[in-house]
């Protein structure tokens, strides 16, 4: 496999069949204090060149979603216990931990969110992407591995590309890492990237290039991307649809104009409302009163009713399933006719 | 070993006397110990604790008052007499008589006395002398910083044993010349780790808002670097008492520490070990004893470092 | 590079005069080695030719500097002991049965501490892991003379296995590099396991797993090279040890090297024997924690290269 990436090759929003497929994902964590519910129930579809933002507050299971599609969850506590996650047609919650492991870099990869903690300071950054190339591809020679090492730096943009492969982590600026991080994941082309707060730990300035850069290799390669974030700007500015998360399920899934326009769940909204507004003459910020629920504790209703203005006695009850409440857009709420458009 | 300029890894962020302490995620940030309740689970190591109370402090406070016999004078008819347990024993001397006649239960008791004086004088002198330095070096730097280190590095280099070989064959062995040592010694390893803290709480915000303030250094030290210098002081503080037992007995052993008659747990392990093949509980007792206490101690001092350390991992350096 | 070694080279020499200097007065405060050295009824001129032949009747500033000078040169005079030998060569005779011990003690401990700290990481919680934590916490808290003694009665004379003391073949190394190594085993073994779990809950170890490396490529390439960073400074106290022989090991299994050697000449009051001694255990440490320093900067990157950003 080339890694020369074809300009100009389509983007895959044509084809039918999604490239990832979940199923009723659920992750538990079993500690000594109980047992966390991290992942409960959660499902989704990526196509191919297609870009999913998953949305929510830090411990609303966000990332062990995404350590759960890979199966890399915490041992020995975190163990997936139900649910399918079809890649490519497979479902790899199915497959041996060795089979596992060509499917991961290969089909599937995942950029961390931290590039000062994601490269290790004691190898040459060639070195470590040099990893990434060989570990698919056992016979390789070397002259081949340095010759895509250098295409796949190149392919992310980074100036100089020999010289760096023998730069260590340390002598290079954050934005830099990143983009070698993604070159990394990017190596054999894999139909589905999962972005965890990609930009997060980036200055400000930079993180627009990498959204850019992002969209640029999906452009090029057809991957479609799943962006963990909590940042509305990065999902207006990256994705397809958006899910929102919260407390280990999905409220809300929709294409990301209607989640902005017509946000169908409370939570949304409050998100939404949450947000600091530059323009309009705000005295305080609004937060949304309360906490997330203990994940080992959890309410037999919907898990937001405590801190929903909107809540009634059934909420409080019985869970509010996903219903569909536009085309491609669901909602999980027994009130979701009464969420405002627009902030009051 | 050398000090390199690194700051130790174990550095807790800084804290306030008077701020809570939890960040965004609503994780608790170290705290001084005074303000600390043990987490739900936290398995407090309470044998170790009952070892040491029992074997060590309680024993060698209250040493008159629990047996009778004289731990320097023996009775002569009863020498060598075995445990109770055994053909010969009784309970007079429930662990035994040595050479001398003197029980060694007894001997046991008092020589907690001397493990207990001993290490408490040494670390106290130790982690004064070592904080202070270690505060002083850490917080102003420059000369007075590479003075110390040098000083550190020196007495890190001094070879223990045989310093105390030579000092004992001037002077001959006492207490005093025992406590000296050791207290030589040890000094420098908390001087080490406060400067090590003191270099990393240094440069948090937190202490340089306070100097910008024109906060005077000594308010600064006292306010803001001693609390968190405190948690893991304490934890080398039990961990060094573990150390110094070990020291004391060692040079005792050889006749380096504690002189006889006194019940030095380490000669006592020396006056037995000539009889290890028929009378070996002179010998073995005693060891059994450091062994327990320094075991606890270790424990206790492990319990105790991650009681104080909410974080387990520290992120960066 | 080059100038940091020579700072602390610096640094060194001026560790290993202060060190000369303490143990000169010392040696000198423990009395006249005549009391213990010459017969009690020697006459007034041996005596005194005796003194001015250990050049110690000359004022204790002045011997110093004889001393320093004498010592640039190797030349650490004569045993007041054994008048036919300089102490260098008394020193030098019994080195080697020090250093062949701690060979051997250094083998053991590296072979057993190094693995069971890794394989006690990984296996976090498992029988392993708990078995290594308690036979660390054991090792570090055991006296070693008692330990010594012990397994002397069992297994030198109860069961006849080893000789008790002395070098009488290979067996003989057994027991001593035993007590020598328990400590270090168990001191490694803690420093690999706490490195290595750290490492291992790294987000470049995660990185590394998603990249769909094997696990065993994972833990030996990437979590324990950054996590022997840490372990290095023990490694120097390990060389240390083997060098200037564990003492109170040599007394109890009367080994002759310099540990035992260090023993007998305080004893003696042999002066020259006692500084050399010093300043060698010193020496060795110096050097020690030079090398640790230098491997240090060459093993982490960061250092070696320094911090200079090349963005």
């Amino acid at each position: 496999m080339s890694l020369d990436l074809p300009l100009g090759s389509p983007s895959g929003l044509s084809t039918a069949e999604p490239v990832l497929a979940v199923e009723d994902l659920r992750t538990y964590l079993y500690t000594r204090w109980g047992t966390t519910k991290a992942v409960d129930g959660v499902s989704f579809t990526l196509k191919a060149g297609e870009t999913l933002g998953i949305i929510g507050e830090s411990g609303s299971g966000k990332s062990m979603l995404a350590l759960s599609l890979v199966r890399l969850t915490p041992e020995p506590a975190g163990r997936i216990v139900g649910g399918k996650v079809v890649l490519n047609g497979r479902d790899v919650l199915e497959l041996t931990e060795k089979q596992m492991r060509d499917v991961r870099g290969k089909e599937i990869s995942m950029i961390l969110q931290d590039p000062q903690q994601s490269l290790n300071p004691v190898f040459s950054v060639g070195n470590q992407l040099e990893e990434a190339i060989r570990v698919h591809d056992r016979d390789i020679d070397d002259a081949e591995v340095r010759e895509r090492s250098v295409n796949a730096l190149k392919s992310v943009h980074v100036p100089a590309p020999e010289r760096r492969l023998k730069n260590f982590p340390h002598q290079m600026s954050g934005g830099m890492k990143q983009r070698i991080v993604g070159a990394m994941a990017m190596a054999y082309q894999p139909q589905v990237l999962i972005a965890d707060e990609p930009t997060t730990a980036l200055d400000v300035t930079i993180q627009a290039q990498y959204l850019r850069l992002l969209k640029d290799l999906q452009r090029r390669t057809g991957v479609g991307i799943i962006v963990i974030t909590h940042d509305f700007g990065v999902v207006a500015e990256t994705c397809d649809r958006v899910a929102v998360m919260y407390a280990g399920r999905f409220v809300e899934q929709a294409p990301v104009g209607e989640i902005f326009d017509r946000p169908r769940h409370p939570y949304t909204r409050a998100l939404l409302d949450s947000r600091p507004k530059v323009d309009l003459k705000a005295t305080r910020l609004q937060s949304i009163e309360g906490q997330p629920p203990s994940l080992t504790d959890l309410p037999p209703g919907c898990r937001f009713a405590v801190r929903c203005s909107y809540a009634i006695d059934k909420c409080h009850l019985e869970y509010p399933h996903p219903i569909e409440v536009a085309h491609d857009h669901v909602s999980a709420c027994w009130r979701s006719e009464e969420v405002p458009w627009e902030s009051p | 070993m050398s000090v390199s300029n690194q700051p130790t890894r174990a550095v807790n962020e800084p804290t306030d006397m008077l701020e809570t302490s939890f960040d965004i995620q609503g994780h608790a940030v170290s705290r001084p110990w005074w303000k600390l309740r043990p987490r739900r689970s936290m398995r407090v190591p309470w044998i170790s604790i009952f070892i040491v109370l029992f074997v060590l402090v309680l024993p060698a406070i209250f040493a008159d008052l629990i047996t009778s016999h004289d731990p320097l004078r023996g009775v002569l008819g009863d020498r060598l007499a075995p445990p109770f347990w055994m053909e010969g024993g009784s309970w007079t001397y429930p662990l035994g008589a040595d050479k001398q006649g003197r029980d060694i239960l007894t001997r046991i008791i008092y020589g907690a006395r001397i493990s207990l004086t001993v290490s408490g004088l040494t670390i106290v002198i130790g982690a004064v002398v070592g904080s202070t330095l270690g505060l002083l070096a850490g917080y102003f730097g420059g000369w007075i910083d590479r003075f110390v280190s040098w000083l550190i590095d020196t007495f890190l280099s001094l070879p223990h044993v045989l310093l105390a070989l030579v000092i004992v064959a001037a002077i001959g062995p006492s207490f005093v010349t025992i406590v000296a040592i050791i207290a030589i010694t040890i000094w420098a390893s908390f001087a080490r780790q406060v400067r090590g803290e003191t270099l990393s709480v240094r440069e948090t915000e937190y202490v340089a808002r306070a100097r910008v303030a024109g906060t005077p250094p000594w308010r600064i030290l006292m306010r803001h670097v001693l609390p968190n210098v405190a948690n893991t002081l304490i934890v080398l503080a039990t961990l060094q008492v573990g150390v110094v037992i070990l020291e004391e007995s060692s040079l005792s052993f050889i006749g380096a520490g504690i002189p006889r008659p006194n019940p030095s747990w380490g000669v006592m392990v020396a006056d037995g070990r000539d009889q290890i093949l028929i009378s070996w509980w002179i010998s073995f007792f005693p060891g059994l004893c450091i062994l327990l206490v320094v075991l606890s101690l270790n424990l206790m001092g492990d319990w105790l470092r991650d009681f104080l350390d909410p974080r387990m991992r520290q992120r960066g350096r | 590079m080059a100038r940091y070694i020579l700072i602390t080279s610096a640094r060194g020499l001026l560790t290993l005069f202060a060190v000369s200097i303490l143990v000169f007065s010392l040696a000198r405060l423990t009395g006249d080695p005549m009391d213990v050295l010459a017969p009690v009824d020697i006459s007034r001129e041996d005596e005194a030719a005796l003194r001015e032949k250990w050049g110690i009747d000359k004022p204790v500033p002045q011997q110093y500097l004889s001393f320093v000078a004498n010592a640039s040169h190797g030349d650490f005079g004569p045993s007041f002991k054994y008048p036919t030998e300089s102490a260098g060569s008394v020193i030098a005779d019994r080195l080697p049965a020090s250093i062949k011990l701690g060979l051997v003690a250094t083998i053991l401990t590296l072979s057993i501490g190094v693995p069971l700290g890794i394989l006690s990481a990984v296996k976090r919680g498992s029988l392993v892991d708990r078995v290594a934590k308690g036979f660390a916490l054991f090792g570090q808290s055991v006296p070693e003379f008692w330990l010594a003694i012990i397994l002397i009665w069992f297994v030198a004379v109860r069961w006849n296995v080893v000789p008790t003391s002395g070098i009488n073949g290979w067996r003989s190394y057994i027991l001593p590099s035993i007590v020598i190594s328990i400590f270090g085993i168990a001191a490694l073994l803690r420093l690999f396991r706490s490195a290595m779990l750290e490492t291992l809950s790294s987000e470049y170890v995660k990185l590394a797993r998603l990249k769909g490396l094997s696990e065993f490529k994972v833990v030996w390439k990437h979590a324990l090279k950054p996590a022997s960073i840490a372990p290095l400074t023990f490694f120097g106290g390990i060389a240390v040890r083997m060098l200037t022989g564990a003492t109170v090991v040599e007394i109890v299994f009367a080994w002759p090297g310099v540990g035992l050697l260090a023993y007998e000449a305080a004893n003696a009051r042999d002066f020259p024997v006692v500084q050399a001694l010093a300043l060698f255990t010193a020496a060795v440490i110096v050097i020690m924690n030079l090398a640790i320093d230098v491997s240090y900067a060459y093993i982490d990157p960061r250092v070696r290269l320094g911090q200079k950003a090349v963005v």
